[in-house]
C-alpha cells in the first residue's frame, strides 16, 4: 500500500452523478479517500453511514472524504440515495480498479478493494494512510479523527 | 445500569437496529452488568435519534429499562402515538416525557454517547465492550457463554 511521503497517484474518476473528480480538485484542501470493497455490502453500509454522521465535524475541520470503490457511478447513484449520505462515491471502474491498484489496495483474487484510508495534504502529498487487515475490520472514524489530529489540522 | 453483579457490559446500539433487539434478547437475564450507550446511526435509520431522546426521557422518569426493551421488542410500532402508548403503559407523565426528550440536556447525553463511540472506534450496532475489548455486531455464542449464558 501507499506509504506516508509519497505523492499521491493521479487519478481521474466519475462521480454518482457523472461529474469528474481528480487529484488536482483536491489540491489546497485535506482529503481522505475511503477505498472500500463495493456498494450495498452490509458492512460498506454501516462504514459510510457513520462516517457521515461525523462528516460536519470533519469539514469543519476542512477535511473531505470521498468514497472509491470499483462499482459504477449508477450503483454509487443508488448506493448514496440508499446510505442518505452526501459523501461523493467515485467510480473505480473502467479500467477497473485502477486507481486502487496505484495506491496499493485492490485485491486481485476478490476483484474489489480492500479497506482503506488515505489521508492526502492540500500539496498532493500522501500524509497518512491505513489498510484493515481483512475487509471485515472497518476502520474507525475515530483513526480519521487521529490522522488530522497527527498532521494538526 | 440494569443487573447489580457480574461483568460490566457496555453495549453501543441503535433503537431502531435489529441486529440490536436480537443482541437485546441474547442478553437479557445474563448475570451481567448492563450499561447502554446510545449510538444512532441516523443516515440509516431515520428514527434513530427520535428513539434515543425518548429512551432517556423515560430514563428520567425511572423507565429506563423498561422502555428501551418495549422498544426493541417491537420495531414496526415507534411513531410518536407509538411512544406515547407505550409512556402510558409504563405509567409515564406523557406531558413530562414529551417535554424532557426534546430538551437540550437529553441530545447532549445522546450525543455524548455517540461521541464516545466514536472515540472508541464503534462502527457498526451493536458494538459491545466487555474488559475493554470490542465485540462488534450480534454477540455470538462464545461471548454469551463467555458472560454466563
Amino acid at each position: 500500500m501507499i506509504e506516508a511521503g509519497a505523492a499521491a497517484p493521479d487519478f481521474s474518476l466519475s462521480n454518482q452523478d457523472g461529474d469528474t473528480v481528480s487529484l488536482k480538485d483536491l489540491e489546497g484542501q485535506y482529503s481522505v479517500l475511503v477505498f472500500y470493497p463495493l456498494d450495498f455490502s452490509p458492512i460498506c453500509t454501516d462504514q459510510l453511514s457513520v462516517y457521515q454522521e461525523v462528516l460536519p465535524e470533519l469539514e469543519a475541520r476542512g477535511a473531505k472524504l470521498y468514497g472509491i470503490s470499483v462499482d459504477s457511478a449508477f450503483a454509487h447513484k443508488a448506493f448514496q440515495d440508499h446510505l442518505g449520505t452526501s459523501i461523493p462515491l467515485l467510480a473505480d471502474f473502467q479500467p477497473k480498479g485502477e486507481v486502487a491498484k496505484a495506491y496499493g489496495v485492490y485485491i486481485d483474487e476478490r476483484g474489489h478493494n480492500q479497506r482503506a484510508l488515505v489521508l492526502i495534504g492540500p500539496d498532493l502529498a500522501v500524509l497518512w494512510a491505513h489498510q484493515s487487515p481483512t475487509p471485515l475490520e472497518i476502520p474507525g472514524a475515530n483513526l480519521i479523527f487521529d490522522a488530522l489530529d497527527a498532521v494538526a489540522v | 445500569m440494569l443487573g447489580d453483579a457480574g461483568p460490566l457490559v457496555f453495549e453501543y446500539a441503535d433503537l431502531e437496529c435489529p441486529y440490536c433487539a436480537k443482541a437485546n434478547l441474547l442478553l437479557t437475564g445474563l448475570p451481567v452488568q448492563r450499561v447502554f450507550r446510545h449510538f444512532p446511526i441516523v443516515s440509516k435509520h431515520s428514527r434513530a435519534r427520535v428513539l434515543a431522546h425518548a429512551l432517556e426521557a423515560a430514563g428520567m422518569q425511572g423507565r429506563f429499562w423498561e422502555m428501551h426493551g418495549s422498544l426493541l421488542a417491537d420495531q414496526g410500532h415507534l411513531d410518536d402515538p407509538h411512544l406515547w402508548e407505550r409512556c402510558e403503559q409504563l405509567g409515564l407523565d406523557v406531558t413530562r416525557f414529551d417535554a424532557d426528550r426534546r430538551s437540550g440536556a437529553v441530545a447532549e447525553r445522546v450525543e455524548r454517547d455517540f461521541r464516545s463511540g466514536v472515540r472508541a472506534g464503534v462502527m457498526t450496532t451493536p458494538t459491545l465492550f466487555v474488559d475493554g475489548v470490542a465485540h462488534p455486531g450480534v454477540p455470538g455464542a462464545e461471548l454469551i457463554a463467555q458472560l454466563g449464558g
